[in-house]
């Protein structure tokens, strides 16, 4: 058992792990297109982890090392956001009030919805800024009184449901431009629906990173009535 | 190594507006927005970052990862109001993406079926 200790304390442990299940999920993915790499890769670390009993604290030395990472690659959005912009051109004015009504409701809606299924308020607060980024809905759950880890776990929670719904519900209720799917997928889901579009088109890619970093500064000024009410 | 350098050079741009002038977005998101407007004034050239931003931006997943296996620790937590939590994130995700969705393609004039490519 010490052996295995001794194995896991190392940062290598937790990003040779995360790398690994990465390229085994993207070799079954090519199989089963349904199946999430996301999915795939963190429910096979979670299993992994439960399983072998090792604490999470121990994965997330590597983890956060993987994780790191997130923060270039959204600096990295400004390539395709550049090169999708000339395309946009024209129609950015829909974009806009497409992702501030997308927030709005989507705040609300939460905010109605945890109310009447009678969550805790600390859910709740955790819960409003849930679209936005996962950065930014850690520090506004702090800022509005609620758990900050929460927030950041309902935050790609969100990410992950609106990827994997978002293409197929789209295109059930006709949404099938590049400009309405990316900015919806953008706004509901933020990197992680932005992520899955980039797999599959360059453009909608670019246009729902275009509208996750307008959400990302959209969402907080909305939160800002919230604020001062609690 | 010139397009990393760039990236998180501006990353870390991003992040002494954030932390000394109290800019209230993520450095992230600060460095997207200076890099994309240094692209638009041709300070940066495509060409520079190009290489790493695609990798990076292919295997965006990855970095999302460890993120969420954090969700065991709240594992007790999410368990209990499990049946609130599940709806209201379905239903609000439902929400936001056919409001967006419906809004966008009706102000942009967007043809159904039709991409702009």
């Amino acid at each position: 058992m010490t052996s295995l200790e001794q194995l896991t304390s190392t940062p290598l442990f937790g990003v040779a792990a995360t790398v690994i299940f990465y390229a085994a999920a993207q070799l079954l993915n090519r199989k089963w297109n349904w199946l999430h790499p996301l999915f795939l890769t963190a429910g096979g670390l979670i299993v992994l982890l439960v399983l072998c009993g090792i604490p999470y604290e121990e994965y997330k030395g590597g983890g956060d090392i993987v994780g790191f990472f997130l923060g270039p690659a959204t600096v990295a959005l400004a390539v395709p956001l550049y090169e999708s912009l000339k395309r946009l051109r024209g129609k950015i004015r829909a974009v806009v009030i497409g992702v501030t009504i997308g927030s709005l409701c989507g705040i609300v809606s939460v905010a109605v919805l945890t109310w009447a299924l009678g969550a805790t308020k600390d859910t709740v607060l955790s819960m409003l800024p849930k679209s936005a980024t996962s950065p930014i809905a850690i520090e506004l759950s702090r800022q509005l009184g609620g758990s900050p880890e929460l927030g950041g776990v309902f935050a790609v929670l969100t990410g992950l449901l609106g990827s994997m719904l978002g293409p197929a519900l789209l295109r059930f209720a006709r949404v099938r431009g590049d400009i309405g799917i990316g900015t919806a997928v953008g706004t509901a889901a933020h990197g992680i629906g932005t992520a899955r579009l980039l797999r599959d088109s360059e453009t909608q890619g670019g246009i729902s990173g275009f509208a996750m970093s307008l959400s990302s500064i959209i969402t907080p000024i909305l939160c800002i009535p919230i604020y001062w009410l609690t | 190594m010139l397009g990393l350098a760039i990236l998180l050079g501006y990353e870390l741009i991003g992040y002494v507006f954030h932390q000394f002038l109290g800019v209230p977005l993520p450095a992230n998101v600060i460095g997207l927005i200076l890099l994309f407007v240094s692209l638009m004034r041709g300070w940066v050239k495509l060409e520079w970052i190009e290489q790493p931003a695609r990798f990076l931006l292919k295997h965006m997943m990855i970095f999302f990862a460890p993120t969420i296996v954090g969700v065991l620790v709240f594992a007790d937590r999410i368990g209990e109001e499990w049946a609130a939590i599940s709806i209201s994130l379905v239903g609000s995700t439902i929400v936001v993406l056919l409001l967006t969705g419906w809004t966008t393609t009706w102000l942009a004039k967007e043809r159904q079926r039709d991409d702009i490519a």
